[in-house]
C-alpha cells in the first residue's frame, strides 16, 4: 500500500511538470503585462526597467526555471496587478472556494445518491419520472443561467437570500469561514446550489444506471432468496456495488467543481480563487494564473490518488497480494 | 406422497408472461408434491419451465412473469399470494435456494462470513457473535478447510467448487425445511459436480431437509432423487419414483430422453435422439405438446390435452394410458 502511494506520487510529478510548462508557456504569450501595468504614459526607459524588473528580458527557459525553482519552495512571486505575494492572495481566497465547492459536492451527494437509488428501484413510478425530467434541466441548463435564475427568484422576487458575496466570515487562524454566521450560511445557499446542481443530477443518473445494472445480478437475486430485508438488499448489497464508478465520477467532479467554480463565483461575486483567476486573466497577471493552474493540477492529482485508495477500500478484488484463490 | 400432509404442495400452477404480442404461458397446470425429507428431481430441456417452477415457489419470478392460476402450499398454508414482506420471512427461513452459477451468486464485496451471519441474524434470534460462531461451523460442515481462517475471505478468494459449498451453507444456515436447488452443478467442473451432489445429499439427509433438485443431468437425478418429474413445454410429462422413471419410463418423451443417454457398458454407433425441437412458448401445439415429435402419436393426441394418468408405477400425461391399462414398459 505504501509502495503504491509512493509510485503514484512519482507518477504525478511528470504530470505536474507538464502542466506547469504548458501553463507558463501559454501565459507568456497571452498578453503583455508590461503594457497593462504601465498604463498610457511611459518612457522607453521606464518600460525597459520594468521588463528587467519582472525578469521578462531573460530567455524563456530561464524564466521557466526560475518559476519552477520558486514554486517548489511555495514562492509564486508577486502579482503584477496587486503587487502582493501570490501565495498570500491564494491563501486568502482558497477558503471561500473550498467551502463553496465542498458544500456543493456534499449537497450533490446527499441528494443525488438517494434520488439515484430511488429512481433505480422504482423506475416506473410517477415520482421517478419527475426526478428524471428535472435532472435533464440540471444537466442541460448552463451554470450561469441557473445562477441568474436563482438570483431572480430568491434575491429579487422573494428577497430572502443575498445575491452576492459571502456574508460575514469568522477567522479561524488563517482560514476564514462562513459556516459560523447566519449571513454566511445564507450567502452560501444559492451559489452552492448553482454549483452543485449539475453534479447532483449527474450523480443521480449515474447511481440510477448502476443500480439498474446491479439489481439484475445473481447475487442480488440470491440476497432476496436468502430473505434479507429490502433495506439491506438495496442500500447494502446493491448500493455498495454501484460505488466504484460513482467514486470515480464524484472524485473527478470534485476537482472540476473547485477548478471551474469560476462561473459561479463570477455570477455571485464570490470572493474565491475563481474570481481571482478571472480578474488576473483580464490583466495578464501571469504569476497568479500560473500558480492557480499549478494548484488545480495538484488538486486533481491528489483527488485521483484518494479515489484510487477508495477503490481499494470498497472492492476487495482490487487488493493485490492478499489471500490465495483456488484450492 | 403417502397419507400424511406433504411439505410442499403445488396445485395447477400456471405462470404467464404478458408480452406485447399476447400472453405466453410458461408453466401450464403443473401439480406435484414434495414430502418432508424427500428429494424431487425435476428434469427437462432448457426452457421446459423447470427453473421457473422453482422461482415461482420461492416467490421470485422475474417480472412481468406472474402466477396466473393455481396455488402453492407450504405445510398446508398458501404461500403464492403472500405480500412481499411475508414471503421474505419465508425465503431463507423455510425455503432455501441454491442457484446455478456460484461465481455470480455471492456478493463480491462482502466476506463469506458476513453473508452467512447476516442471513442467520435475519431469520434466527441470535446475536452477531453467535452468528459468526455458527458461520464458522457451517463453513466447516460444507467442507471448507480451515474455516475459522477462511471466514473473513471474500468470494473471489475461493474456487468455483468452494464457492458453491459456501452457497450451500448460505441456503442451509437458517435451517429451512425445503431447498430449491436450481442446477447446482451445471456451472461446475465435472470432477467437482459429484462432490457437490454428495454434499447436498448428505446434508439434506442429515438435516431432514426436503429438496427440489432442478437439473438436466439424468445422472445426478438417478443418484440423488427419490422421485422425478419430467417437464416438457411448461407441463409435467411424467412423474414417479426415480427407479421407475429411469428404467421403465411410460411417457414416450421420457422414453426418448432416457434412450438418448449413452450406455457405458457397450458400444453404440449413434446415440438415439428425439427428432425436432421443443416448441416455443408462443407456438405450443394443440392437444399434447409433444405430439409433433411423438413416435406413438394418434388422433386424440392432436385434439385433447392429456392429464397425468396412472401408468404403472408412475403417472404420465399421455393418452396411451387413458384406459388405465399399462400398454408399455
Amino acid at each position: 500500500m505504501f509502495a503504491f502511494i509512493i509510485s503514484r506520487i512519482l507518477q504525478a510529478l511528470p504530470v505536474m511538470l507538464t502542466v506547469a510548462l504548458i501553463s507558463f508557456a501559454m501565459f507568456a504569450y497571452v498578453g503583455d503585462p508590461v503594457a497593462i501595468m504601465l498604463g498610457q504614459d511611459f518612457t522607453e526607459a521606464q518600460r525597459q526597467a520594468l521588463v528587467k524588473d519582472l525578469g521578462l528580458d531573460q530567455p524563456f527557459w530561464v524564466q521557466f526555471g526560475t518559476f519552477l525553482g520558486n514554486a517548489v519552495q511555495g514562492e509564486f512571486g508577486l502579482s503584477y496587478r496587486l503587487s502582493r505575494p501570490v501565495a498570500d492572495l491564494i491563501a486568502e481566497r482558497a477558503p471561500a472556494t473550498l467551502e463553496l465547492a465542498f458544500t456543493a459536492a456534499f449537497l450533490a451527494l446527499l441528494i443525488g445518491v438517494p434520488l439515484g437509488v430511488y429512481t433505480g428501484l422504482y423506475r416506473n413510478s410517477w415520482l421517478s419520472r419527475f426526478f428524471l425530467t428535472f435532472s435533464l434541466v440540471g444537466v442541460s441548463l448552463p451554470t450561469f443561467l441557473i445562477g441568474i435564475l436563482l438570483i431572480l427568484v430568491f434575491a429579487v422576487w422573494l428577497g430572502v437570500l443575498p445575491s452576492f458575496g459571502r456574508g460575514d466570515t469568522v477567522k479561524l487562524g488563517w482560514w476564514s469561514t462562513g459556516f459560523l454566521t447566519w449571513t454566511g450560511i445564507k450567502a452560501l445557499i444559492l451559489p452552492s446550489i448553482t454549483l452543485g446542481l449539475f453534479q447532483l443530477t449527474l450523480i443521480m443518473r449515474l447511481v440510477r444506471a448502476e443500480m439498474l445494472e446491479v439489481l439484475r445480478t445473481d447475487y442480488i437475486k440470491f440476497a432476496r432468496a436468502r430473505g434479507l430485508p429490502n433495506r439491506a438488499v438495496h442500500f447494502g448489497h446493491a448500493l455498495k456495488n454501484t460505488l466504484v464508478p460513482v467514486i470515480t465520477i464524484v472524485g473527478l467532479q470534485l476537482g472540476a467543481i473547485i477548478a471551474f467554480a469560476i462561473v459561479t463565483e463570477t455570477v455571485f461575486q464570490w470572493p474565491g480563487m475563481g474570481l481571482l483567476f478571472i480578474q488576473s486573466v483580464n490583466q495578464a497577471d501571469i504569476p497568479v494564473m500560473a500558480a492557480y493552474l499549478l494548484l488545480i493540477s495538484a488538486l486533481f492529482v491528489t483527488i485521483n490518488l484518494i479515489v484510487d485508495l477508495l477503490y481499494y477500500a470498497v472492492d476487495p478484488r482490487l487488493r493485490i497480494g492478499r489471500g490465495q484463490g483456488a484450492h | 406422497m403417502s397419507g400424511q400432509n406433504p411439505l410442499l404442495e403445488v396445485r395447477h400452477l400456471r405462470v404467464e408472461f404478458p408480452t406485447r404480442r399476447g400472453t405466453l404461458v410458461a408453466i401450464d397446470d403443473v401439480s406435484f408434491t414434495i414430502s418432508a425429507g424427500e428429494v424431487l428431481g425435476v428434469v427437462g430441456e432448457s426452457g421446459a419451465g423447470k427453473s421457473m417452477t422453482g422461482a415461482a415457489i420461492i416467490g421470485l419470478l422475474e417480472p412481468p412473469g406472474r402466477i396466473a392460476a393455481g396455488e402453492i402450499r407450504l405445510d398446508g398454508k398458501r404461500i403464492d399470494n403472500l405480500r412481499y414482506e411475508d414471503m421474505r420471512r419465508i425465503r431463507g427461513k423455510e425455503i432455501g435456494a441454491i442457484f446455478q452459477d456460484p461465481l455470480t451468486t455471492l456478493n463480491p464485496l462482502y466476506t463469506v462470513g458476513r453473508q452467512l451471519a447476516e442471513t442467520m441474524t435475519t431469520h434466527l434470534p441470535i446475536t452477531p457473535a453467535e452468528a459468526r460462531k455458527r458461520a464458522i461451523g457451517w463453513l466447516d460442515l460444507v467442507g471448507i478447510p480451515a474455516a475459522a481462517q477462511r471466514i473473513d475471505s471474500y468470494p473471489h478468494e475461493f474456487s468455483g467448487g468452494m464457492r458453491q459449498r459456501v452457497v450451500i451453507a448460505l441456503a442451509l444456515c437458517a435451517e429451512p425445511r425445503l431447498i430449491v436447488a436450481d442446477e447446482p452443478t451445471t456451472a461446475l467442473d465435472v470432477s467437482i459436480q459429484a462432490q457437490i451432489i454428495a454434499l447436498l445429499k448428505s446434508l439434506a439427509r442429515e438435516k431432514g431437509t426436503a429438496m427440489m433438485l432442478v437439473t438436466h443431468d439424468m445422472g445426478v437425478i438417478a443418484e440423488t432423487a427419490d422421485r422425478v418429474a419430467v417437464m416438457y413445454a411448461g407441463r409435467i410429462a411424467e412423474i414417479g419414483p426415480v427407479r421407475n422413471v429411469v428404467k421403465q419410463a411410460s411417457h414416450p418423451y421420457t422414453v426418448g430422453l432416457m434412450g438418448s443417454i449413452p450406455p457405458l457398458d457397450r458400444r453404440v454407433e449413434r446415440l438415439a435422439q428425439i427428432d425436432g425441437a421443443m416448441p416455443r412458448l408462443s407456438a405450443i401445439p394443440k392437444g399434447c405438446a409433444y405430439n409433433p415429435r411423438c413416435p406413438k402419436v394418434f388422433a386424440r393426441c392432436r385434439e385433447d390435452r392429456p392429464d397425468l394418468l396412472p401408468a404403472g408405477a408412475t403417472q404420465a400425461a399421455c393418452w396411451l394410458y387413458a384406459g388405465g391399462a399399462k400398454t408399455h414398459g
